[in-house]
């Protein structure tokens, strides 16, 4: 049987990169870079990227990389942008690739600065849910009950998970949308419409994490599947203010499903598994009604 | 053309001449002024280049090294909280050896809160490989600001135009603003070797191995000690263009001075007027105005000391737990010498408080005289 797909069949990311097995930020990389092409430039702020890209002289992705410290993606990527417009060159895609932590945490203000001058940018967020580069850390993306190394009782994390998208959309961007590596379609057809659009663009990319989050490094497909069929990472866009649902869940399944695979929430107890189901539903109720 | 300028001004104007393409700036007092008239210059047309209106000073130079990166002519301008919130990005700039200039509007750091004149804010970026100048008028901040450019792009290291917050900034003084043509001969286009290229991916900044790193930075001090015939040969260019020179000291009556005033920033215009009464008075006094801060006049600053002839350096900085930063820095150059000076160290006017002829007058006279205790700082305030 062939299978017809959409994604284009070069790869722009090469084999020989340092990423663990099984790790959802290169399957990101791979498939965002499918949609963007190699007129591309992008800001890699501290984060596992910074090393995934290579350490110099090695380079994994055919474009130009500029790499910045930690709180700054979004304003360096600021630059490189005017700086091209300012030579004339209107069509070379800047993005931003950030991680949770330099996205919710650290690079808040300079993302927030860049979605509200609507700066000509793409940014990119592949969330997997802590400080992973420097040994799993908690962070403003992961969720209430994860395991970190900073979260280490049985209770795990707090907090429950920011909603960075909530805060994103509160600044009018021309385009933003999620994606995951379980939806490769969907997510190459998010680059190649992102890349079309000028203005602030953002695509949030639930990326799974084996040594992170704890499972067995072929099971990151299944995961990344299981965060939208439980409903915990809906897949939408936003396009100039009209909300479009990309991927219904007819039947989702249970939360525990997507937990109870996951080492860091190995000693999560059934109230708060039943806590998250209840903030789930709900958050599925009020994306159902925007729908 | 003659026009009477506001040193925030100057240096606005300065950086229209240059035709920069990129300014990223976000406002802080006493800067405030240089943003504003950039912006009322690209309103009118005046400026065709962009401005980025960022959320923070961080996020103004993180803007400039991307936009830097890709070989445009970039500029900000900070003063005092705002270059330390930016202290981390000061450092990637001249790492990633970005020619970048910057007006430094100094201002003192708080807390308490502050807004006058003082230098400790640029002075504690000393370690982050800025090239840094300190201007004594309206012309040179002008000026300065035009040199600064060539001589970044030359050494593709950063610049950092050091003048008085209010003293300057907000004064104003006749300043000759030089013809486009003339600037445009100076400045042609900025041609960046290190700029990205989209037909040849590289990755920029990323992860080297130690050895690979030892010898960036030795490369990197290597250029900076070149950028010392680099700057003189812009100044020695500057003035046959513009006839006006400048150079990393500037001696005042020195040759045959009995004790020499070592002053930086306003307060060495100020120490002319105190070198002239003193002599009226039958003193044989001098002055030495250190200009070029990084990389430091060692060499040039030798050539004026002179056994049994003290130094009084008049500091508006204060390293805590050691001393003011530019007597430091004098001491460190004269001690390889055989036969030193005595150096003393004045501390004066910090926060903004005045430094008056009178007062330098003061110091120089003690100077002169001999303090017993050569070793500490004297805390000068003028009373008056």
């Amino acid at each position: 049987m062939t299978v017809k797909t959409s994604i284009p069949q070069d790869e722009k990311l090469s084999a020989g990169h340092l990423a663990c097995q099984g790790c959802g930020a290169t399957l990101a990389m791979r498939y965002a870079l499918k949609g963007l092409g190699t007129d591309t430039v992008l800001v890699i702020p501290a984060c596992c990227w910074t090393i995934l890209a290579g350490p110099a002289p090695l380079m994994s992705v055919g474009v130009n990389v500029v790499h910045s410290p930690f709180a700054c993606a979004a304003a360096t990527a600021t630059g490189v942008s005017h700086g091209l417009r300012a030579r004339g060159n209107e069509k070379t895609a800047v993005v931003a690739w950030a991680g949770d932590g330099g996205t919710f945490d650290i690079g808040i203000q300079a993302l927030s600065g860049a979605a509200d001058r609507d700066e000509d940018i793409i940014y990119v967020c592949y969330d997997n849910e802590a400080y992973m580069n420097t040994g799993i850390q908690r962070s403003g993306g992961t969720p209430a009950g994860a395991w970190t190394m900073t979260t280490p009782g049985a209770a795990g994390a707090e907090r429950p998970k920011k909603d960075l998208d909530a805060i994103i959309e509160a600044h009018h961007p021309r385009y933003m949308a999620t994606a995951t590596p379980a939806y490769p379609e969907d997510m190459v057809r998010k680059f190649k419409k992102a890349r079309d659009i000028k203005g602030f663009r953002f695509i949030h990319i639930l990326s799974p994490c084996p040594p992170g989050w704890k499972y067995e490094s072929d099971e990151t497909v299944m995961l990344s599947r299981l965060a939208v069929q439980t409903g915990m990472f809906p897949i939408y866009e936003v396009e100039e203010g009209r909300f479009k649902l990309n991927v219904p869940v007819a039947k989702r399944k249970p939360v525990a499903e997507f937990l109870r695979r996951q080492g860091r929430f190995r000693t999560m107890g059934e109230p708060e598994v039943a806590a998250i189901q209840a903030r789930v539903d709900a958050a599925w109720d009020a994306l159902n009604k925007r729908a | 053309m003659k026009k009477t300028l506001m040193g925030n001004h100057a240096a606005a104007v300065a950086v229209r001449l240059a035709r920069t393409e990129v300014v990223a700036a976000y406002p802080i007092t006493p800067q405030t002024q240089v943003v504003e008239a950039l912006a009322e210059m690209k309103a009118s047309g005046e400026f065709a280049g962009r401005f980025v209106k960022v959320e923070s000073e961080h996020s103004a130079m993180a803007c400039l090294v991307g936009a830097a990166q890709t070989g445009v002519r970039c500029f900000t301008a900070t003063s005092s909280q705002g270059l330390a919130y930016m202290h981390e990005m000061l450092h990637w700039a001249a790492g990633a050896r970005l020619p970048i200039v910057m007006a430094e509007v100094n201002r003192a750091l708080g807390a308490p809160w502050i807004l006058w004149t003082d230098q400790t804010d640029s002075l504690a970026q000393r370690d982050t490989g800025w090239l840094q100048f300190y201007c004594s008028s309206n012309q040179e901040i002008l000026d300065t600001t035009l040199l600064a450019f060539k001589v970044a792009e030359e050494l593709s290291l950063p610049v950092m135009v050091n003048y008085d917050g209010f003293t300057l900034s907000h004064t104003y003084e006749p300043v000759d603003v030089p013809a486009q043509e003339l600037v445009d001969r100076f400045l042609p286009k900025h041609d960046f070797a290190l700029a990205l290229d989209l037909a040849d991916p590289k990755a920029f900044s990323a992860l080297p191995k130690p050895q690979e790193y030892f010898r960036l930075r030795r490369r990197m001090a290597a250029d900076m000690g070149r950028a010392h015939q680099v700057i003189a040969s812009v100044e020695d260019e500057f003035a046959r263009l513009f006839g006006r020179s400048y150079s990393a000291v500037e001696a005042y009556k020195a040759d045959d001075a009995d004790a020499l005033l070592v002053t930086t920033g306003a307060p060495a215009s100020t120490a002319l007027d105190a070198v002239d009464e003193l002599r009226k008075e039958g003193f044989k006094a001098g002055n030495l105005r250190i200009r070029q801060f990084r990389p430091f006049p060692a060499e040039a600053l030798r050539a004026y000391a002179r056994p049994g002839r003290n130094l009084v350096v008049v500091d508006r900085n204060f390293s805590m737990g050691q001393e003011g930063i530019f007597c430091e820095e004098l001491k460190s150059a004269l001690y390889p010498l055989k036969e030193r000076p005595q150096v003393f160290g004045t501390v004066a006017g910090l926060g903004g408080g005045d430094i008056t002829v009178e007062l330098l007058k003061e110091i120089w006279l003690d100077a002169k005289q001999g303090r017993g205790d050569a070793l500490q700082p004297v805390w000068m305030e003028d009373a008056r």
